[in-house]
């Protein structure tokens, strides 16, 4: 079968179609915010954008080695409990530091935990990761049973009002994100992460080392996910044993908006970034849009269908003209 | 070397049945008293039909393999119980109507995911979680906060109670077993269920050996849906009430229990059997832990560990070295 000029490119540049999405979702926003560019305005939106997009480039790593991991929303929950519970409202710098390295061991211990049992034990990692959920979503509720503790004042403040330039904190943030994974992807690494995802037997059988690729792409998921969980403490500023759990199935949504197959080996974390930067603007618009409150889930919903179901529908009439 | 080998679904019942005599052995246990045993255990097999149910189009969805998962099921669980809820109104004569209605709205839910994932190549996983957020947003609107409605006297006759005052076996658990016998003819005696599991192993030998691949998999995804809406019809008879997150807990359930009963989640392989012994497993263990009154942390805890148990029993994937 022929391919259609559509699929040439969207196969050629897997975040194309994603850009053109947060380019129509920016002038829409635009259109219905028109100061959203304001140094303020810009600053308060990103700051909410970015425990997803954290949380979405982790998904990136597991989704482009060919799994999936359900129990991100659940180490965001620890992360968030442990800095709440153990730092606490009056707590010193040195405390929040010190809690800050703890909890991102915890998630990359959360992490190394999915990657023994998948990655060597040969488990499905879509129950597996569930497992795991409820094993981490439980610990999280375990360390703050009701929601409160928090931190100190100013280190919410250093998160919500940092503009270094002038430019918010976040895209510092994202551009060393990007930064890292050109130089990640350039290395031998990268290229047995697309080889593991594209085909794991056939990768194992050219020596990739495909239980270890598998395993780190774990660990990497645990470790943003932590940092997620980091970021969405500092900018809520107390304690919630469920703030991560609807995290998860938006940040996959991300990654797949942003041009990364669930099945493994396409894409890179380009995608998911725009697909999560997306996401939060499409809430951006419904809540400017003064739609019926009874609607907003609908609308919502709907509006993530429709963009994910745009390039089949390209597809799908590209191949009957031609 | 010939390995010592229980088929999953008779492992799962064997687990149930151990666990669920150990259970006599606590404080508020059953002890020795033979018949408040065989009363808890009569409780937990009715409590599992609801899961079971539920269940069954997943396990369908599974086989049919390609990644194939249903995440919009507990949506449309809430949905059509909804909609019963409303419709029957109290009224005897609206029951067959309203389960008629159930039916047919989950298939054309599971309809159109099922064009989604053929025709617009969306992943199952997500396009499912998509209509999943559709129809929660659908819910919304009708539900408004409130709806008024009652169920008719001869659902609850038919669903909650026992057969008879001289056969104390609940009608959910005739009503279950005469499914599961339905079930199996379905996958094991008529051509259709032998073509689920044909394209769930290979979906190119499948069309090229004469089965219609895209036929298939759209029926496939509207019996899951259609299965599902029969569910809600159930769950509202048991519960007599309805509320926004009914259907929802149902969900991630309804893929353990597949995996728990041994159907491979990579398709192609597995019973509808063992879905049932699964769904009574995990059913038995939430009702265990809730009577322990154990904290809902130390719950999920052991339900995550328990899960992650027993998928490392039997839900291990080839080695690669094989």
């Amino acid at each position: 079968m022929r391919k259609t000029s559509w699929e040439t490119l969207t196969t050629k540049y897997p975040a194309l179609f994603s850009t053109i999405l947060l380019i129509v979702a920016l002038l829409i926003n635009f259109y219905l915010q028109p100061n959203m560019f304001a140094r303020e305005t810009l600053n308060s939106n990103m700051r909410v954008f970015l425990p997803l997009v954290l949380l979405a480039v982790g998904q990136a790593f597991v989704i482009l080695g060919g799994g999936i991991d359900i129990s991100v929303g659940g180490i965001v929950s620890i992360v968030n409990t442990i800095l709440a519970v153990y730092v606490g409202l009056n707590g010193s710098i040195e405390k929040v530091w010190l809690f800050i390295a703890l909890s991102i061991f915890a998630g990359i211990l959360c992490g190394a935990i999915n990657g023994f049992f998948i990655a060597v034990l040969r488990l499905q990692p879509i129950i597996t990761t569930y497992a795991t959920s409820f094993l981490y979503g439980g610990l999280a509720l375990f360390i703050l049973p009701n929601p409160g503790g928090g931190i100190p004042q100013r280190v919410a403040e250093f998160y919500r009002t940092t503009t270094p330039l002038g430019i918010p904190l976040a895209f510092y943030v994202i551009a060393i994100l990007l930064i890292i994974w050109r130089y990640v992807r350039s290395t031998q690494y990268g290229s047995y992460l697309y080889a593991v995802g594209g085909k794991a037997e056939a990768a194992y059988e050219t020596a990739v080392p495909v239980t270890w690729i598998h395993f780190s792409t774990y660990v990497i998921s645990g470790f943003m996910s932590a940092l997620a969980g980091i970021a969405i403490t500092m900018l809520s500023g107390s304690g919630n044993a469920e703030i991560g759990s609807p995290m998860t199935l938006t940040a996959i949504t991300a990654v797949v908006i942003g041009g990364t197959a669930l099945s493994g080996g396409v894409g890179g974390i380009t995608g998911p970034i725009m697909g999560a930067l997306t996401l939060g603007i499409i809430q951006n618009i419904i809540s400017f849009a003064h739609i019926n409150t009874w609607w907003e889930t609908f609308v919502k919903a709907t509006i993530i269908v429709v963009a994910l179901a745009a390039p089949g529908l390209i597809n799908l009439f590209g191949r009957r003209k031609s | 070397m010939k390995r010592f080998y229980i088929s999953p679904p008779v492992a799962a019942l064997i687990l149930a049945v151990v666990l669920f005599l150990l259970s006599g052995f606590l404080p508020n246990g059953f002890g020795k008293d033979v018949h408040v045993a065989v009363a808890q255990a009569t409780n937990i097999v009715r409590l599992s039909v609801f899961l079971g149910v539920i269940a069954a189009g997943q396990t369908l969805v599974i086989l049919s393999g390609y990644e194939g998962i249903d995440l919009s099921a507990g949506s449309i669980v809430t949905l059509t119980a909804i909609l019963t809820y409303v419709t029957v109104n109290g009224r005897d004569d609206k029951v067959i109507y309203a389960f008629l209605i159930s039916l047919l709205v989950g298939a054309v839910i599971g309809l159109l995911n099922g064009l989604g994932i053929t025709f617009l190549k969306i992943s199952p996983f997500v396009m499912t979680l998509g209509m999943s957020g559709v129809v929660t947003g659908l819910i919304i609107i009708i539900n408004h906060g409130n709806v008024s409605g009652k169920v008719a006297p001869i659902m609850t006759r038919l669903i909650a109670r026992p057969l008879s005052p001289k056969i104390p076996i609940p009608n959910a658990i005739i009503i279950w077993i005469l499914f599961g016998i339905l079930m199996w003819l379905l996958l094991e005696r008529t051509t259709f269920g032998k073509h689920i599991f044909a394209i769930g192993v290979n979906r190119i030998t499948s069309r090229l050996s004469g089965v219609n691949v895209t036929a298939v998999n759209l029926a496939v995804y509207s019996l899951a849906g259609a299965l599902a809406g029969f569910g809600g019809f159930l769950v509202v008879g048991n519960t007599g009430v309805v509320f926004i997150a009914l259907g929802q807990p149902f969900l991630f359930p309804s893929i353990a229990a597949v995996a728990v009963g041994g159907t491979l989640l990579s398709g192609g392989k597995g019973s509808y059997w063992g879905t049932m012994a699964g769904a009574i497993v995990l059913t038995l263990i939430t009702s265990l832990l809730t009577t322990m009154q154990m904290p809902d942390s130390i719950r999920r805890m052991v339900l995550g560990a328990t899960l992650l148990v027993m998928i490392s029993i039997y839900g291990r994937q080839r080695g690669f070295r094989q």
